[in-house]
């Protein structure tokens, strides 16, 4: 009965995770306008449904019914490539979020991730990576002007948040000793990671916004400049896999600071995926919160502001946190 | 960037956030409008609507005032004489064609001030949006209709 342990359950497992991510995308677009809408006094869709609950569905046939345009002057393999290059490492990188309590079930012990892997918390960061290829790839394929500018600023993105967004992490890992998240999870039991690192949370958040190309950092897209930057060339389902790909980066990065930060699914009283996902949803409310504040920066104070403010400022967190955690243990 | 900016600008963002998040508790101003009326105010100037006497004669004279001071050229009236037989309004004269062509018509109101008998006013109707240009050039029978606007009008 080895396979069960080993193949059935992984597999079932990364199915519900794939679908989950899926629903919750779909989901997430219309939370997103409709959080949106109330900011600006409007109530955003409610048409579709009670409350405008079949609005992705309508979304999601539209984009798949219409036609498949591929333009003549794009590179026609990485074209159709990118689409899924930007969005499969998104889903991928949930795999070692911990999203519950582990579970029993016929003598079985199922922990509630997909893989917990011994360097869980190099995986999401290496695996997210690797999505920005397909928005650079993207915008460098459709050869067009304004595709190739929006691509540029990726890159010109890419080699600034992730330095520091490393470097916070790190400091995390020293406090708690380990890579593995599980172990990252239990050590929160009695204290949320945010009270010991205040600011690695902000750094890691910041830069998760420039990771998820979201305002005030959405400069692949920089809709007003770059028409709609690295996708302009893209449409129908194409384009909607780029989307889904914004979005899912999104929730991948709210669970990512809930389970790091906020002590995942720790939490009193209520059951522990429960808690996970209160403390996703809030994340996700304060991504569509700041789009909804603050206009979007230029992308070389982006580069500034990481390189000059934010590197620096995890050094010294980096620093600090180490030598504290040198003094404690003697 | 020195830290007393950055701590600024950081407090800034929080203020700003504030904001944003009272507006998040605010209630919507959307009028969700084919389910609920619109508020619109008593002095609102929508489509015309010819008056008639407490009798059920037109107000109506046919001078063609309103026509002449219509500053889009919209109006067009043709008059003529009332016999005994037939009677549209108490005085000699009354329009025999009256139209309205609410491709040009801007909604000024310079017809209801020039009108001398009282018989042009500017009702409530504001959904005007027909298939055709055809149906948007207004007679006498559909000015002479009473509107029934969407919409709740307010107090002055």
């Amino acid at each position: 009965m080895d396979w069960i342990d080993t193949l059935l359950i992984p597999a079932i497992k990364a199915i519900v995770v794939t679908l989950g991510l899926l629903v919750g995308f779909a989901y997430m677009t219309l939370a997103e306008r409709k959080i949106c809408a109330r900011f600006q006094l409007r109530y955003g869709p409610n048409q579709a449904g009670p409350f405008g609950i079949f609005q992705p569905i309508a979304d999601a046939l539209k984009a798949i019914f219409k036609e498949e345009v591929i333009p003549e002057h794009v590179d026609k393999w990485l074209y159709v490539l990118c689409p899924v290059l930007a969005m499969v490492p998104a889903i991928l990188a949930f795999a070692v979020i911990p999203v519950g309590r582990p579970i029993v079930i016929a003598g079985h012990t199922i922990t509630l991730q997909v893989a917990d892997i011994n360097v869980g918390l190099l995986y999401p960061m290496a695996v997210a990576g690797l999505g920005a290829y397909g928005i650079v790839l993207g915008g460098w394929s459709s050869n067009n002007n304004y595709s190739l500018l929006g691509a540029l600023r990726t890159t010109a993105q890419i080699i600034s948040y992730e330095l520091p967004m490393a470097l916070s992490l790190v400091s995390l890992v020293i406090v708690t000793g380990t890579l593995r998240m599980s172990g990252i999870v239990e050590y929160q039991a009695a204290l949320p990671l945010i009270v010991l690192q205040p600011i690695g949370f902000l750094i890691y958040f910041i830069c998760g916004l420039a990771e998820t190309n979201r305002s005030p950092f959405d400069f692949p897209e920089t809709e007003n400049e770059l028409i709609s930057g690295y996708n302009t060339e893209y449409g129908g389902i194409k384009f909607a896999l780029f989307f889904m790909a914004e979005y899912i980066n999104m929730i991948v990065v709210s669970a990512l600071v809930a389970t790091l930060f906020l002590g995942g699914w720790q939490g009193p009283i209520l059951p522990g995926w429960l808690w996970f996902f209160i403390k996703t949803a809030v994340m996700l409310f304060v991504f569509v919160w700041v789009r909804a504040s603050l206009p979007r920066a230029r992308y070389d104070k982006l580069m500034h502001f990481c390189w000059k403010f934010l590197t620096p400022l995890a050094v010294v967190n980096l620093l600090v946190t180490a030598a504290v955690v040198l003094i404690l243990r003697g | 960037m020195s830290i007393g900016n950055v701590v600024k600008g950081f407090y800034q963002i929080l203020k700003a956030m504030a904001v944003t998040l009272k507006y998040f508790f605010t209630k919507p101003l959307t009028v969700q409008y084919p389910k609920e009326k619109i508020r619109l105010y008593p002095r609102f100037r929508g489509r015309h609507e010819l008056q008639r006497r407490p009798d059920g004669l037109e107000l109506c004279v046919g001078c063609g005032l309103c026509a002449a001071i219509c500053p889009a050229r919209a109006i067009y009236v043709e008059a003529a004489e009332n016999t005994d037989d037939t009677r549209f309004s108490a005085t000699e004269r009354y329009a025999r064609l009256y139209e309205i062509n609410y491709t040009r018509c801007i909604f000024c109101g310079f017809c209801e001030e020039a009108c001398p008998t009282g018989a042009l006013k500017l009702g409530h109707e504001f959904a005007l949006a027909r298939a055709s240009r055809g149906d948007l050039v207004m007679g006498k029978e559909t000015l002479l209709q009473p509107a029934t606007p969407h919409a709740i009008i307010l107090e002055d």
